[in-house]
């Protein structure tokens, strides 16, 4: 299979991958995805206010799969979480240009955001 | 050294320069029909036939008469098993076979089934090996043919093939193997090793494409097929069509060539893949082996890189060609049957590698391919939130994992 540009370039120098510390009330951690089925993406935010100020990823997954998350936390840095929570996995397919059989790795991209952006909000509600 | 490296010759092989050469009158000068009996066009392509049959023979422990040319394993396959079903159907309809078999064979299980055909399917042990006890448990009233491969195509195994022979003719059960993977790269001898049909594949032995036999036992006992290709009768009635010469050439210096070279190919290509398990082993820590140590193709290793998915990993070593037991290469999304019947974790299934090394390979490519394995497993680790978790001590089993994908 023949790997788009895009995914080309965030496979062999992905951004923001790394940890935050997912101890801290203003960090949000999603981990979506599965060992045995192929991929698991942990997406990382750090708020201040309601806006994502950093975003860091690690995935075990295809080409796709890390193409997807790491231009995942690129899109998410700066915006707020209402706007961070609007992103679609389809604006994913589009700019890495994924084929069919890769939609499910934007798919768990999406939902790395979502559970990343609840799970800060599930924070900041208990504290 | 050239980039890219092949480093799949389970896959396929290239063409040996010397069967090339041994091939190429047959397609110009000596173009003959080896059915034509009345000129001396057919009489030489019938006598390198005939020398092809010898080769052949000679390797696998044969007699020239019991070889029947066939297109390649898929082939034969469906000629041994539909064949033999057919034939011996009133005698008793029940099939023995294992799930690590190649899909030529579980399909044509499949098939044979749906026509009432009863199809047992062995679980291999978590090596890959069926057992002859397991078979023995399995046999029945109405078995009729059991059929185990003698090498396995993704992981090396090789299996007990002289003992469930045994078993077979004790039983008066027909014994058939898939010999595609293993003829030519260990020692076969369907004579010691009770076997009453093998198929065998030329390309798989430095050999063209598109050509391959099947050995057919004619003594003790004497194996009957129902063709499954009618035409003019050729190969004893067995498969009708005009013989490839060119192929079957090819075929039969391939096979002479392994022959002569056995024991020296054995002992490098082993050699050259306990170097490139070595060296991986030494600096990647996890790496999991998938099948026999001890019982293994000696050109075969099977890894796994655990917390780092193959398809990933197979970007990182884009010039090195190799297979991966991840199913995300394909539009299916279930990893390798073959490691799912050995109870490999699907997770590990998906961060495995088959490495083939085989007669052009070098130990400069071997120590190359080595080099990149390593870097690229140590990049994806870094990135991979499986290996972070299990260095801080977390059981990956125990996660309650959030997919559904």
């Amino acid at each position: 299979m023949a790997y788009s540009d895009k995914v080309l370039d965030h496979y062999s120098n992905p951004r923001n991958v790394g940890s935050l510390d997912k101890g801290s009330k203003d960090v949000g951690t999603g981990v979506v995805g599965a060992p045995e089925c192929g991929d698991v993406m942990k997406l990382q935010i750090q708020v201040e206010g309601d806006r994502i100020v950093d975003a860091k990823f690690k995935t075990f997954g295809c080409g796709s799969a890390i193409a997807s998350s790491s231009l995942a936390t690129e899109w998410i840095k700066g915006k707020t979480l209402d706007e961070a929570e609007k992103i679609k996995n389809t604006e994913i397919v589009e700019e890495l240009s994924l084929p069919p059989v890769k939609i499910h790795c934007s798919v768990l991209a999406e939902d790395a955001i979502k559970a990343a952006i609840s799970d800060f909000k599930n924070k900041k509600a208990s504290a | 050294m050239n980039l890219p490296i092949y480093l799949d010759y389970q896959a396929t092989t290239p063409v040996d320069p010397r069967v090339l050469e041994a091939m190429m009158p047959f397609f110009t000068n000596a173009f003959g029909n080896a059915a034509s009996r009345n000129h001396s066009f057919g009489w030489s392509a019938e006598g390198a036939v005939q020398q092809a049959r010898e080769d052949i023979a000679s390797l696998i422990g044969a007699s020239p008469k019991e070889i029947v040319f066939t297109s390649g394993s898929t082939e034969g396959i469906n000629l041994a098993i539909k064949g033999v079903a057919e034939m011996y159907a009133s005698k008793g309809k029940h099939i023995i076979t294992s799930q690590a078999e190649h899909k030529a064979v579980l399909d044509t299980c499949k098939h044979l089934e749906k026509l009432g055909h009863p199809v047992t399917y062995l679980v291999p042990d978590s090596t890959g090996r069926i057992s002859v006890e397991a078979v023995a448990e399995a046999m029945r009233e109405d078995t009729v043919l059991v059929t185990v491969m003698w090498a396995n195509n993704e992981v090396g195994t090789l299996n007990p093939i002289r003992e469930i022979g045994a078993l077979c003719h004790e039983k008066g059960v027909l014994f058939f193997t898939d010999g595609t993977q293993a003829c030519g790269k260990v020692p076969v001898d369907v004579e010691a090793d009770n076997v009453d049909l093998m198929c065998l594949s030329a390309h798989k032995i430095y050999g063209p494409k598109g050509v391959g036999c099947l050995y057919v036992r004619r003594r003790k006992p004497r194996v009957r097929l129902v063709a499954q290709i009618d035409g003019g009768g050729h190969e004893r009635g067995m498969r009708s069509g005009t013989l490839n010469v060119p192929g079957i050439v090819g075929l039969g210096k391939a096979c002479a060539i392994c022959r002569d070279e056995l024991d020296e190919s054995m002992q490098r290509l082993g050699s050259l893949r306990d170097h490139l398990e070595a060296r991986i082993t030494s600096e990647l820590d996890f790496v999991h082996l998938n099948g026999n140590k001890e019982h293994r193709l000696p050109g075969n290793s099977n890894l796994s890189f655990p917390y780092v998915e193959g398809e990933s990993l197979l970007m990182g070593i884009s010039d090195i060609a190799v297979s991966s037991g991840s199913a995300c290469t394909s539009a299916s999304l279930e990893p390798s049957h073959v490691l799912r019947s050995m109870q490999v974790g699907d997770d590990l299934a998906h961060s495995s590698i088959r490495f083939g090394i085989g007669r052009f390979t070098t130990k400069e490519e071997v120590d190359y391919a080595a080099d990149k394995v390593i870097e690229a497993v140590r990049r994806l680790r870094a990135m991979s939130p499986l290996y972070e978790m299990a260095q801080e001590g977390i059981d990956l089993a125990s996660v309650n994992w959030q997919a559904e994908h």
